[in-house]
């Protein structure tokens, strides 16, 4: 067995004229955080979007445990062992904390509906496990004073975290964390730091994320990821792909432009 | 206000939350037990249409108040069940029988309106299901060799295995077990998995999705168990009836039933029978003030109608969460007096969608 898990082989996607992953290819490998950065329109969510299949590659494959993700159907991604979150937040809003979890147990259910028409004792004692198992997240991320609380109520730092633990309640062997810390205040982008590295260390479970918070991406992250208008830029880790020339370009400009820009001015 | 200490996880997954639904539930129960030797003729043959249009409320509630999916063609699974049940009973079979075939077949034909369904969404799902109404009714009327035509088709009395219900007390308790069946069965798979997953695809589909939730084979259900809960009270229906035509069950009838779940409290068990009491009661309060209103508007046709559609109108900009939301409001207040506040009950708008998944 490798230790690569997930593996984007010249993964280009496109929307009409729109080329918005041109042949991106990258290894996650087993046990690490990866982090994809890059300005806004770099492509990062569609590289998140293929991989949950929630879009088609227009050409490449991407490959999860020697199987390629493309012949999957979407509903069977989580079965794989691949959890998301999204970056503008997509739980259960008139369902309460502990709802939301447990349907992150969907894909583990042992139950049909004719036994949980009758709720038969198996049914029973199936709800009880699960509830074990979510209130082992919840134990993780501290979530028990939210436990009874509609999602609709609740303020927007808990609600990352009620979507970060609907995530692990899948068991999933790799994490899809899109931007975990926006809209997070700072002590708050603390906690998520500190719960991404427990996430890692103590279940083993594999995170490939979406961020732009550099100093989180530095605490936490084994290896980069810079992309650019759909195109790969830098790879490596933090401190190298912070030092790259086209990382530094794609965030902030070439000096070549600086000094145009000057010379118009003195103009 | 009451706080319950947990010690078991038990304590969530049982119907019965504490003491008091308890008392109150039995109560309710002994009441709908005595209510024969409690209520004249009439009020019991309305209680009984009560707990048919209950059956009917349950399945629309789990549809449109659970899995978010809207039908204005839910009366067509209503006659669909009323027809199977008059052609089967016709034919000798014991009623019982008759009526869970009706809900199998009602949930077949539901099946097969729920696969385009799958493709179409809001708005589309409601008109999709609105031709197919006129479909159905349509062929209710054409199909006279099994459905009498527009003549319409008399039913006899129900006859369990032998024993004939040929009067009206016999026929509430029937329809009183098939009521609480249906209400233990919605209950069961709302606590379950099954259950969640409806309320997954109604708050997002995109994530449920990526929960493992297969959007095509729960949505299929969904319309499939609200079909066939419509099926059985279109059986009880038309025996209570003893007469059915297809004009029971045209536009008017479906959207009689979406009314009944919006009034009574959308994405509430609850619901579907405060929603269920106000359809019946509300034609005898209608009845009761024309004598008081003055000629012009008391005898003037469509008033009816008319009063439907204000009730309506004010729910939806008023009370968004029906009688039942009313209800909750009320007790909230009495139980924690003073303190009650106006804005309790207000849920914040959710936060930005991602639009560009959809």
């Amino acid at each position: 067995m490798s230790d690569v898990l997930l593996s984007a082989t010249d993964l280009s996607v496109r929307f009409g004229g729109v080329l918005a992953v041109n042949r991106v290819g990258f290894d996650v490998k087993r046990g690490e955080v990866f982090t994809l950065i890059g300005p806004n329109g770099a492509g990062k969510t569609t590289v998140f979007n293929l991989i949950s299949r929630i879009y088609m590659p227009t050409s490449g494959t991407i490959t999860y445990q020697g199987r390629n993700l493309a012949e999957q159907a979407p509903h069977d991604i989580a079965r794989l062992g691949i959890a998301r979150t999204f970056q503008n937040i997509e739980l259960f809003e008139h369902a309460s904390v502990l709802q939301n979890l447990l349907i992150g147990r969907h894909t583990h259910r042992q139950t049909g509906v004719w036994s949980e028409l009758f709720f038969t004792p198996k049914t029973r004692r199936a709800e009880i496990a699960a509830r074990e198992q979510v209130e082992r997240v919840i134990d993780l991320l501290d979530l028990q004073h939210h436990r009874e609380s509609l999602v609709a109520g609740l303020p927007y730092g808990v609600r990352k975290v009620v979507e970060l633990a609907r995530a692990l309640c899948t068991e999933p062997k790799l994490l899809l964390l899109d931007e975990p810390s926006s809209g997070l205040n700072v002590e708050e982008t603390d906690d998520m730091a500190f719960w991404i590295q427990d996430i890692r260390a103590e279940l083993g479970i594999t995170v490939l994320m979406v961020e732009h918070d550099m100093a989180l991406v530095s605490k936490v992250s084994d290896r980069v990821l810079a992309m650019n208008q759909g195109e790969v830029l830098a790879m490596g880790t933090p401190r190298e792909v912070q030092q790259h020339p086209g990382v530094i370009e794609a965030y902030l400009g070439s000096a070549d432009d600086v000094a145009s820009l000057r010379r118009t001015v003195a103009a | 206000m009451r706080f319950i200490f947990k010690t078991r996880y038990d304590q969530d997954i049982r119907l019965a939350k504490h003491g008091g639904q308890v008392f109150w539930y039995a109560a309710l129960m002994l009441a709908l037990l005595a209510a024969p030797w409690l209520f004249t003729e009439y009020w019991l043959a309305q209680l009984t249409f009560v707990l048919i249009y209950s059956v009917v409320g349950l399945g629309l509630m789990l549809l449109s108040g659970f899995t978010g999916l809207f039908s204005l063609g839910h009366a067509a699974f209503l006659g669909v069940g009323a027809y199977t049940q008059a052609a089967l009973t016709q034919q000798g079979v014991p009623a019982p029988i008759a009526l869970l075939a009706a809900g199998a077949i009602s949930a077949a034909v539901g099946v097969v309106v729920g696969l385009p369904a799958l493709r179409v969404k809001g708005i589309y799902l409601a008109i999709a299901t609105l031709a197919f109404g006129f479909i159905v009714e349509e062929v209710f009327a054409r199909w006279e060799r099994v459905t009498g035509g527009n003549a319409g088709i008399h039913i006899g009395a129900p006859d369990v295995f032998g024993l004939k219900l040929d009067n009206d007390v016999s026929f509430y308790f029937a329809c009183l077990v098939v009521t609480v069946l249906a209400t233990l069965g919605v209950l069961n798979l709302l606590r379950s998995s099954t259950g969640r997953a409806f309320v997954a695809i109604r708050d997002s589909e995109v994530s449920a999705q990526s929960m493992g939730i297969h959007l095509a084979r729960y949505k299929t259900l969904s319309f499939a168990i609200s079909a066939a809960l419509a099926g059985i009270g279109g059986a009880l229906y038309a025996h209570k009836l003893q007469f059915i035509s297809p004009d029971q069950f045209n536009i008017l009838q479906s959207i009689d039933l979406v009314l009944m779940i919006v009034v009574g409290g959308i994405g509430a068990i609850h619901g579907a029978f405060l929603g269920a009491i106000f359809l019946i009661t509300m034609p005898q309060v209608i009845g009761l003030a024309k004598d008081f209103l003055p000629a012009v508007i008391g005898q003037a046709p469509g008033l009816q109608g008319l009063v439907y559609g204000l009730v309506l109108i004010a729910f939806v900009l008023f009370e968004p969460q029906g009688l039942y939301g009313r209800w909750l409001k009320l007790r909230t207040y009495l139980q924690i007096f003073p303190f009650y506040r106006k804005g309790m009950f207000q849920r914040q708008k959710s936060y930005l969608k991602s639009d560009r998944l959809k």
